[in-house]
């Protein structure tokens, strides 16, 4: 990697590791996340997917310090911020900003919309050219939001606006990156779709990275050039967006896929049926932690955690002792593979109606 | 499913009901119109909404957050408080009218011949009971003469047949030692427990991860194959439609805009708020980096409907037919094809022209 490669965002290691009362006596570690591995250049947008309680959220807040991290590390910008104080962060703060899911929590409502996009400024002590006022007057017409409206109360506007309230907050420092935790999951439909093509827009013009933090997979499609399935805690598969859409390795990200209901297709047709539900990570399976649902499963994946590596020394990476081939859909499933251990496992139902 | 035969004491009395011809369907609501006198004024929350659902067939009902989805589902359920609410209108289940009757009648409909599945399994649970007790409990209150052995004895089967592993078991167990799935599966289990020919289910996977929506709603086709109930489903997911839907009902403002089977509504959609809807949604198929084509503007307030139709606000298409769209309500009329019913102003031919040109190639509409 030359020198110009750097990422902007470096992640090694990176863990949180909650204790937590467990039974009557005896304290627990809740294994939220448990050593992520990634990168994030300039101007990229990497997706982090999964399901609830995968440690999205604490991967998001250990990211821009509002969590510390117990294990690994976090560069920014080649600095490690892994611990970085109140005062070490201050340079730093501005280049790298959060955008969160809940457009009416993160809001004072006791402040006006004004006051609430210049406050990262003022807290930054930032004066910028042509005063605090009018580069808020700027940035509200950038998110799509009439100039206007200054003085308004966040209670005055609906929660479509209220996310673009959020975003100019975001965008007020002009960031390097922004980490978005879910930042259109609380939005209608329509509403959704407007402030989805609102961040990419931004995300173009103004050469963004993104952390991208969802659920839904269809969205970080349509938003992330990359894209992390995790699992509890772990990066199980990461790679460019349409191998991870198109030609998918791991078996869980092929069982996520297949689970999504697009309004494409009539019917559920051809779904991956993963039988129960994600562990608790408070006590998380040996070696591979997909395994207890996994219709592959063999001895290997309980004695041996699968390390995420490369394939075909690409860009995707896939932990997984027998990754899957070919393209998502096709020849996937447990329809190819008989369960071969006991109690694991999943079946594929072609189900026409 | 089947009552147990060993328990023929245990049969419900069931009042007198008018015989349900063959092909009636089950469910039929008819210009159903809820308000509610708030301090801010009368929320006319469903404002002349008409739809049947028969046995073995699942009506989706579909909009976004405020179109009166839930309220419509509350009313057939007989579960709006009466002191704040004005319902007219005809709703009439299994050949019985509901609207206008005493609450007793309505309650002993609900929960035997029409159950529901909320969107917070948590909230239809009670914290301090096991979910056994509470299944027994809720197949007792309408077969009174049933023995707890033999309660227990169902509610275990029910759970069962809701796909959870080591029913006996888990029946003395409380609901917070369960998943977010395995709860919302014993609600599905107290729903059935009486074994309804309705059920109506809001937002019931909404609040699960796409692996266990997926198995939830496999397991409502599964019981539907199996015990040949009407099931609506709200839903603000047009994917879930998609999948579990026979027919579908898009809402907007309170007030039926489109209405058809499946295909009808989601393949050759005729109201500009369905088109607005499909274009919106992402896909995992097309074009990635194609621009999502949004609705502008934002849903409308039930206190203060737009004038005319109540989408025109944000309506691509609302000069087309002079002053119409903003004067004059339009009603739902057939759309061409039969069973398909729009309320637009536009003409079948400039729906069809503009469909083509405009919404055909964005988003999932394609
Ligand atoms: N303060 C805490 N103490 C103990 N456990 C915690 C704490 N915060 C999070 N966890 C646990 O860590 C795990 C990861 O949580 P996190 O909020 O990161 O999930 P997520 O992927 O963002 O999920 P969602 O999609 O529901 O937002 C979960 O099991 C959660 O219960
Ligand atoms: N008990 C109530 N009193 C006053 N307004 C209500 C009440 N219940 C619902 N509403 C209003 O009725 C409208 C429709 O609500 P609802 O049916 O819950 O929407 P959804 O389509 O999201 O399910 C909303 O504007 C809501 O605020
Ligand atoms: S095959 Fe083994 S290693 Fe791969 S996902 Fe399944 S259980 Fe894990
Ligand atoms: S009636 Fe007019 S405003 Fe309403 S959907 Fe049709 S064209 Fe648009
Ligand atoms: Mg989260
Ligand atoms: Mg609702």
């Amino acid at each position: 990697m030359s020198v110009g490669d750097e990422p902007l965002l470096r992640v090694r290691g990176l863990g949180k590791h909650f204790p937590v009362r467990s039974g009557p006596r005896g304290r627990g570690l809740v294994r939220a996340v448990d050593g992520l591995d990634f990168d994030v250049r300039a101007g990229e947008t990497l997706g982090l997917v999964g399901e609830s309680g995968c440690g999205k959220t604490t991967t998001g807040r250990m990211l821009v310090r509002l969590l510390e991290p117990t294990a690994g590390s976090i560069e920014f910008a080649g600095r490690d911020i892994t611990h970085a104080g109140r005062r070490e962060l201050r340079p730093l703060r501005q280049d790298l900003q959060i955008i969160f899911q809940d457009p009416y929590a993160s809001l004072n409502p006791r402040h006006t919309v004004g006051r609430i996009i210049a406050m990262p400024l003022l807290v930054n002590g930032i004066d910028p050219p042509g005063g605090v006022k009018a580069r808020v007057r700027e940035l509200l017409e950038l998110v799509g939001l009439n100039p206007e409206h200054y003085n308004r109360y966040p209670h005055e506007f609906s929660g479509g606006q209220r996310q673009r309230i959020g975003i100019a907050r975001a965008l007020a420092l002009r960031p390097k990156l922004i980490v978005a935790d879910e930042p259109v999951s609380a939005l209608d439909v329509s509403i959704q779709a407007q402030v989805v093509n609102l961040l990419r827009d931004l995300q173009r013009d103004l050469g963004l990275a993104f952390v991208f933090i969802a659920h839904d997979l269809a969205v970080v499609r349509h938003f992330c050039q990359r894209v992390a399935v995790m699992y509890l805690g772990r990066i199980v598969e990461i790679g460019d967006r349409d191998d991870i859409y198109e030609r998918p390795q791991h078996p869980y990200t092929r069982a996520l896929l297949s689970a999504v209901p697009d309004v494409t297709t009539l019917g559920p047709a051809g779904r991956i049926r993963l039988a129960g539900d994600v562990p608790t990570p408070l006590n998380p399976p040996s070696g591979c932690r997909f395994r207890t649902r996994c219709w592959k499963a063999r001895d290997i994946c309980a004695a041996e955690e699968p390390p995420l590596v490369p394939r075909d020394g690409g860009n995707q990476a896939t932990a997984c002792h027998f990754p899957e081939s070919g393209p998502a859909g096709a020849g996937s499933g447990p329809a190819g593979a008989a369960p071969a251990a006991a109690g694991t496992g999943a079946s594929v139902e072609e189900v026409s109606r | 499913m089947d009552r147990p035969e060993s328990a023929p004491s245990g049969e419900p009395d069931r009042p007198a009901v008018p015989e349900q011809r063959a092909g009636d369907p089950y469910l039929r609501v008819s210009d159903l119109r809820v308000r509610f006198d708030t301090a801010d004024g009368v929320v006319r929350a469903v404002d002349g909404v008409s739809f049947a659902v028969e046995r073995g067939r699942t009506l989706g009902i579909v909009g976004e957050s405020g179109s009166g989805k839930s309220v419509t589902s509350l009313a057939v359920l007989g579960l709006h408080d009466p002191k704040r609410t004005t319902i007219t209108g005809e709703i009439s289940v299994g050949g019985r009218q509901l609207v206008g009757q005493p609450d007793e009648e309505v309650r002993r409909l609900r929960g035997r011949d029409m159950a529901m599945i909320f969107q917070d399994p948590l909230s239809a649970l009670h914290p301090y009971y096991t979910v056994g007790r509470q299944i027994a409990e809720a197949y007792r209150v309408h077969h009174p003469r049933v023995s707890r052995r033999e309660a227990r004895r169902r509610a275990v089967d029910m759970l069962g047949r809701v796909g959870i592993p080591q029913p006996g078991r888990r029946f003395d167990q409380y609901p917070h030692e369960f998943s977010g799935g395995m709860r919302q599966r014993v609600v599905i289990a107290m729903a059935l427990v009486n074994d309804p020919d309705l059920l109506i289910a809001d937002e019931p996977t909404t609040a699960l991860d796409v692996t266990v929506q997926a198995q939830i709603l496999d397991l409502l086709a599964d019981l539907q194959a199996e015990f040949h109930s009407a099931i609506i489903m709200i839903t603000h997911d047009l994917g879930v439609v998609s999948q579990v839907a026979d027919e579908v009902l898009v809402m907007y403002g309170g007030r039926a805009v489109e209405h058809g089977s499946v295909e009808q509504v989601l393949r050759r959609p005729q109201h500009p708020y369905t088109w607005g809807l499909l274009s919106s949604v992402p896909s995992l198929h097309g074009d990635a980096d194609a621009d999502l084509v949004p609705i502008r503007g934002n849903p409308p307030s039930l206190i203060n409907l737009p004038a005319g139709c109540a989408f025109h606000p944000r309506c691509r298409y609302a000069d087309r037919n002079g002053d119409r769209s903003r004067a004059q309500v339009p009603e739902l009329r057939p759309a061409g094809a039969p069973g398909h019913l729009v309320a637009c102003h536009l003409s079948a031919d400039d729906r069809t022209r503009l469909y083509a040109e405009d919404i055909a190639h964005v988003g999932v509409a394609r």
